[in-house]
Formats: C-alpha cells, structure tokens, sequence
C-alpha cells in the first residue's frame, strides 16, 4: 500500500485509463495547457497532447452538450467542470439530456460519460462558488452520482465510472485534495452502488459521504475517547443508493445521523431518514438526527463560512444527542 | 438527379404530406397523445436535405421530426407507431413525436428543448473528428433555436475546433407565434454565423431542387474543408405551431399566399415541366402512398402497447 494524496489518486486514475482505452479523452476549461485548476490534469496536456486533454472555451453547455454528443457516438469523454456551481449553467444537459436520452430513445445508444465536478465550501469563495447541490443532481433517475470520501474510493470509483456505459456525475472536495490516505499497489476497480462501512461499532450509526467522512471520522475519534464506539457507513454512491450497508448497521445499533455538507432540507439526509424509517422502522430506538449546512447562502467571512458549515462538534453533539 | 431518384423525393414529400394529414386525424381522434409538430409545408426542406448526405452522415433535428425522420428511411409503419406509443416504434412508444430517432440509419433525433440538441451536434462531430472521420453531422432547427445561448455556444465550438457540423436553419418565420423580426435582433439568420467567420448561405425551402442542391454544395464544404458551415432555408409551415395552437398571430391571408407556393405542387409542376414524369406517374404515386399510410395506420393500430416492465428499461446501460 502507498500513502498519496486525492489529488494523486484522481490523477492517477485519469492516466491509467487514457492509457487503457484510447476512446477516452478529457474536456473542460483549463484542463490542458493550465494542467487543471486545481492541478490534477497537471502534465497531461504534455504527454497526451491537444486532442485527447482538450481545453474548452468558458461555455459549460457546449462542454458537456459536446461530451454528451460524443459519448452517443462512441467515444468515452471525461468532462471537466471547474466547479459543480458551474453544472447550473450546464443543467439542461445533465439533466434533459444525458440523464434521460438513452431511456427517450429507446435504449438506441449508451452514454458512457463522466463528469467531474468540484464541490464544497470552506475556501471562502463566496456563495457562488461554495455550494454542495449533490441532492439535487441524485434526484434524477438516468444519471449516477459518485461522491468519494478516501483517496482509495477516489482511484477506483473514477476507474469504474470511466469504464461504465452510464452517464456519472463525479464530485470531489475542493478542500479533499491534499488529503492522504493508503491506495493499493497496482491496478483495482472499486463497483459504483456499493457503500461501505469504514469504521467499525456497536453503539450508532454515522451515515455520511465525501467531506462528511472525513469529518466523522474525527468525530468518531472524539466519541471513543469518552468509550462511544460510531460505526461509520459511507455511501460512496447517491445514485444508485445502496441502503443495505446502512440499515444491517443500523438494526445493530438502532440510532443513528447522517452527515453531509449539504443544506439539511430536502437533502441526502433527508432522504437516509425517511429509508430507515420505511425499512427499518422497528428498530429505531431514538430520533435520528441530521447534521448539515446551516440555511444560508455561504459567506465570505472566514467565522462566518465556517459557522455556517457542519463541524466535527456539531457531530459530536448530535452523536450523544441521539445516544440519550 | 436521375429519373428514379427524383421520383423518390417525390415520393418521400407526398409520404411527409399524408402521414401527417391522416396523423392529424388520429390526434383529433385522441389515439396520439402530447405535442405534434406538423411538418406540412416544410417537406421540401428535410427531403432536399437529406438526399444530399452520404447515409454515414448524422442528422439531428428539433421535435418536428417526423418528415425527417422518413426521409433518412424509417419507415411510415414505424413512425405511425411511435406516434401511437407502440412497441413497434423506434423508441419503443417511450418517445413520441418529438423524439424520432433511429441510430441505425443515422437518424439521430428528435429533441424538444429549442436549441438543446445543437451543442450535441456538435459533440457528434467532436466525436467523428476524434476518430479521425471525415463524417458530416447535419443539425436542422428553426429559426427561434438561434436567439438561445445554446445557439451560440455550439457554433462557436464548432468553428474553433473546426468540426464538421452543416448547421440547417428552417426559417419558418415564426418562434411558435412570435414573427422572426419580434424576437430576434437580425432577420436575416444566416448573419448570426458570420459573427462566428462561418461560411453560410440561403436558399428557398420551397423547392427540393434549389435545397439539394444548396446543401450538396454546403456538405460538400463542410466535409473537404474541416469547417462548419450555416444554410439558411426560407420555408413556411401551412399548419400551426403544434396541434393546439390557434394562430391569432398570422393572418389568413399570409398562409394562403405561401400555400400557393406549395413545395409539392412545385416539385409537381417541375417533373411534368422537365418531362420526368407524366402526371399518371405521379398520380400513381399519390395512390402509392395513400396505400402506404393506411397499411402503416393499421400496422401502428394492431401492434401492442409496450410491456409494464418496459417502464424500467433503459435507464441505464450497465
């Protein structure tokens, strides 16, 4: 096992596959000769050259209009968008048209497509620029989105989404780059739909994902010292939501909350809550809590971005809220 | 054009004319249900067009489809299908009017969000250009397509990059019910490419003759030269917008005196004028398709609605 970065795991995916399957190739804005704004794509333009690591003019409907165009015939682009906020101005195509053009047509062509997005708050961009709408894009049946939490799961869920025929919405942390962790020697896959348990305990369950691991992770830590041992369920996937991780938990621990970066109305929260009452109802021994962004446009102000975003206490709290 | 050939741009435009007359019939009969767009007065403009590719050429179009749709070869027992929301359709009935689409005869929709589709014509052509091809992707939409942003992202990635992409502007003269002068700054839309130092041109979409062979030419371009290229056709839709559509906006008047201009009685006058056929032959024709389109009705009519577990296939490919 080697210890690297996000970004190093995410770049590597990206190179391992253009070398695989030489229908894959990379569009978006400053994805080539800039080597990514946040530095992913770094050297690829070099090495891969212009056709395959392609910048874009700023036109985020020609960007993923033309990925959606190129994936119907045959080749398999990776469609960078430089923020997830951007995928608004791209929303026709993400959702009128790669979530819905196979099923509208009968099942003629497949769309294998990824879309990579940026998403997040916590680098005092402003409101524009911080947002984290990942509930909004699972809500529509005809895309998959993929939202990794560990350098691993970044390496081999990218690997994957690039291999499938779907159409997948990609979205890692813009504060998740520098962030470390143990990646297999050599080449693995990691399925698209699997959760996974990635802490193990008997006393609540934590459903989270992306940003919101690493911050129960902390969180579970915290908790173990005063002897409360968290499992933690990282859902890796949105769409398709994969609950049985998430509930064998839960029948074992019988409380739970969910974390995520999210605002908590009508939010990936939300709908964890609602599964585990639908299917797990009998075994709900207390409320189960919902930890999330608070209800406001994000601000500048570092206090102020920072209060309004989910913390490792807020967790804490919410963990022997339920625990009571 | 030899004889045989221009017969069947004949015949492809009366098949357009009745398949919609008798498919009018059944939305006012309730058996077609959503929007219909007719293409009754256009036919000159997709047959024209269409007979000018190579059939490895990609076409897409807006959601008023269904005259393109035959003429890159689908059959009228499919179209007529598709419009019942049959399982014999293209789409397997989940697509309907405005999503005709048969890949395999590179037949590539139907899309009925104004403008959405050209951004993905151009992704076709991205597609085509990664793969070292020299295929020509033909994108027809109307004249209201050219005042969305959509519009203008997708031309200017196609001139950029230099792909192939024959972009097709039917000016009907209308968006819906707004005249073309009430929504956009230039009537002229073929102006709107040069702001991009795209080729363009005009031609009258009333006469198959002058469309083909405007778009050979434009094709032809399009293909040896690596660059898109922006035909403007002038054309008129004798019917409303959609089937539900009052027409307060024009006047009487003004359809008439398009009606007169007639793109199959033009093409009529034009066969017997240059003595390709004799008014039997075309009339024979005429029976042709008649007989034609009540098979088709009748196809569409006894084939079966698609399966319950129809409902969860195809979202997803893997």
């Amino acid at each position: 096992m080697a210890k690297i970065t996000m970004r190093e795991a995410i770049s590597q995916a990206l190179m391992e596959e253009l070398d695989r399957d030489p229908a894959v190739f990379i569009l978006g804005e400053e994805v080539g000769v800039w080597g990514g704004t946040y530095a992913v794509t770094k050297g690829f333009y070099d090495k891969y050259g212009a056709a395959r690591v392609k910048d874009t003019p700023i036109a985020e409907n020609a960007i993923i209009g033309a990925a959606i165009g190129a994936a119907m015939v045959g080749q398999r682009p990776i469609a960078e968008l430089m923020t997830i906020n951007f995928a608004f101005s791209a929303m026709d195509y993400i959702v009128n048209q790669a979530a819905k053009l196979r099923y509208m047509f009968g099942g003629q062509f497949m769309l294998p497509l990824v879309i990579r997005a940026v998403g997040g708050g916590g680098r005092q961009l402003g409101a524009t620029h911080s947002q984290t709408p990942d509930a909004i894009f699972a809500h529509f049946p005809g895309l998959k989105v993929v939202s990794p939490g560990t350098p691993e799961d970044a390496k081999g869920l990218l690997k994957s989404a690039i291999r499938s025929n779907d159409p997948i919405l990609f979205i890692e942390h813009a504060t998740m780059y520098q962030v470390r962790g143990e990646v297999p020697e050599g080449e693995y896959l990691i399925p698209i739909g699997k959760s996974k348990v990635q802490r193990p305990g008997k006393d609540l369950t934590i459903v989270t994902y992306c940003k919101g691991l690493e911050l129960s992770m902390k969180a579970a830590d915290e908790l173990a010292k005063e002897g409360v041992e968290a499992e933690i369920v990282d859902l890796r996937t949105l769409r398709p939501l994969d609950m049985e991780p998430v509930l064998e938990s839960f029948k074992k621990t019988n409380r739970a909350i969910v974390v995520e970066e999210g605002w908590k109305s009508y939010g990936v929260g939300s709908e964890i809550v609602s599964r585990i009452y639908e299917e797990a109802f009998d075994y709900v021994d207390a409320p189960i809590l919902r930890v999330a962004q608070k209800e406001v446009p994000l601000p500048y102000n570092r206090t102020l971005e920072q209060a309004a975003l989910p913390q490792v206490a807020d967790i804490v709290a919410a963990a022997k809220e339920v625990l009571k | 054009m030899k004889k045989e050939q221009l017969l069947d741009l004949y015949h492809q435009m009366v098949l357009i004319r009745r398949v919609e007359e008798r498919g009018a019939e059944l939305y006012q009969a309730g058996k077609i249900g959503g929007f219909m767009h007719l293409y009754i007065g256009q036919e000159a403009v997709s047959t024209g067009l269409i007979a000018a590719r190579e059939t490895r050429d990609r076409v897409i179009t807006a959601y008023r489809d269904h005259g393109v749709a035959l003429n890159c070869g689908i059959s009228a027992n499919e179209v007529m299908a598709e419009l019942l929301g049959k399982a014999t359709g293209m789409s397997k009935g989940k697509g309907g009017s405005m999503h005709m689409a048969d890949t395999s005869k590179n037949m590539w929709g139907g899309h009925a969000i104004v403008g959405g589709h050209l951004p993905i014509a151009s992704g076709f052509a991205l597609g085509d250009q990664y793969a070292g091809n020299d295929n020509v992707t033909i994108c027809m939409f109307g004249d209201g397509a050219t005042n969305i942003g959509y519009f203008h992202e997708a031309l200017n990635l196609a001139k950029t990059w230099g792909l192939r992409v024959l972009w097709v502007c039917e000016n009907n003269q209308y968006g819906m019910g707004t005249a073309v002068e009430r929504a956009s700054a230039v009537t002229e839309i073929r102006q709107k490419a040069e702001g991009y130092g795209m080729k363009n041109g005009q031609a009258n979409g009333m006469d198959v003759m002058q469309v083909y062979e405007a778009s050979k030419a434009a094709i032809d371009y399009v293909r040896t030269e690596g660059q898109p290229y922006l035909l403007e056709i002038d054309t008129y839709r004798f019917r409303g917008h959609s089937m539900g559509d009052p027409e307060r906006y024009r006047k009487a008047e003004e359809v008439k005196q398009w009606q007169e201009n007639d793109p199959i009685g033009i093409f009529n006058k034009y066969l017997l004028e240059k003595k390709v056929a004799t008014r039997k032959v075309l009339d024979e024709i005429e029976v042709r398709v008649e007989e034609e389109v009540a098979k088709a009705i009748e196809f569409a009519e006894a084939s079966p609605e698609p399966a319950l577990e129809d409902l969860f296939t195809d979202i997803y490919a893997d």
